[in-house]
């Protein structure tokens, strides 16, 4: 069955420290309208920082961009997140996605916990990404879905 | 924010407002002043005023752990709210780093 779309919301902005915050406010806005607990929210929250995070810090570590997010909502209450960049691209995605893996500077202080957390707190995580060309990860949680804690 | 309290051997560090990659950077440089300045005996780093936290504060707190332990002290996590535990939980930070009212 085909679900149907409730709404698509599209930002981009400059792919700069100071706006990891603008970009978890505006994923909350917009989880906003399917009554999500504070919980969802913290979680949402939470994931989109760490993707967008990835995007400044990996994607655009040599060079300056932009950060793209899509996100969308459907009937079911599934809410879909996309964080695109156009940056370098993670050559191994699997290995990207173990705990504790980074290629960040010492410097940085990276945890190398960021899809540990996404993976943790929605649904489902996918990465896509091309070296070169840039990652897309697309972040998937249904609202008052298995927690069930309403 | 970072609001310090120095008592000698024990410095409290309150930090405020959201800890995420763009905080951490600068509140990572004035903690780091304080540890080599002061080598204190016990660092607390008190969440209670962090109202959001990802992955860079578990960064954030891995490192300091590691610089007060090596001018010789110990760090303490002390208050978190709920969600802050839950990334705390995630990163496997209890096993490493004392916690007092946390989650």
């Amino acid at each position: 069955m085909k679900k149907i779309m409730i709404n698509e919301c599209k930002v981009r902005f400059r792919a700069i420290s100071r706006n990891e915050s603008f970009s978890r406010s505006t994923a909350a806005a917009f989880a906003m309208q399917c009554d999500p607990t504070a919980s969802e929210i913290a979680e949402i929250k939470t994931a989109v920082s760490e993707a967008v995070t990835n995007a400044i810090v990996h994607g655009y570590r040599d060079s300056a961009g932009d950060v793209e997010m899509i996100m969308r909502l459907y009937e079911d209450s599934t809410l879909y997140i996309q964080i695109r960049d156009r940056g370098a691209g993670i050559g191994d995605v699997h290995a990207a996605m173990q705990p504790m893996f980074t290629t960040a500077p010492a410097d940085e202080e990276r945890s190398g916990l960021g899809f540990t957390v996404m993976e943790s707190f929605m649904d489902k995580v996918r990465v896509r990404s091309a070296e070169g060309r840039g990652t897309t990860v697309t972040l998937e949680k249904k609202i008052g879905g298995k927690s069930g804690a309403r | 924010m970072l609001k310090i309290y120095n008592d000698g051997n024990r410095i409290t560090a309150a930090i405020s407002g959201d800890l995420d990659h763009h905080a951490a950077r600068e509140i990572r440089t004035e903690l780091d002043d304080i540890i080599a300045r002061s080598r204190p005996e016990l660092l607390i780093l008190d969440l209670g005023e962090v109202g959001f936290m990802d992955s860079s504060g578990i960064g954030l707190i891995l490192g300091r752990s590691r610089s007060v332990k090596a001018a010789g002290g110990e760090l303490l996590i002390k208050n978190a709210r709920r969600e802050i535990a839950e990334v705390i939980r995630i990163s496997g930070l209890g096993s490493l780093i004392a916690m007092q009212n946390v989650g």
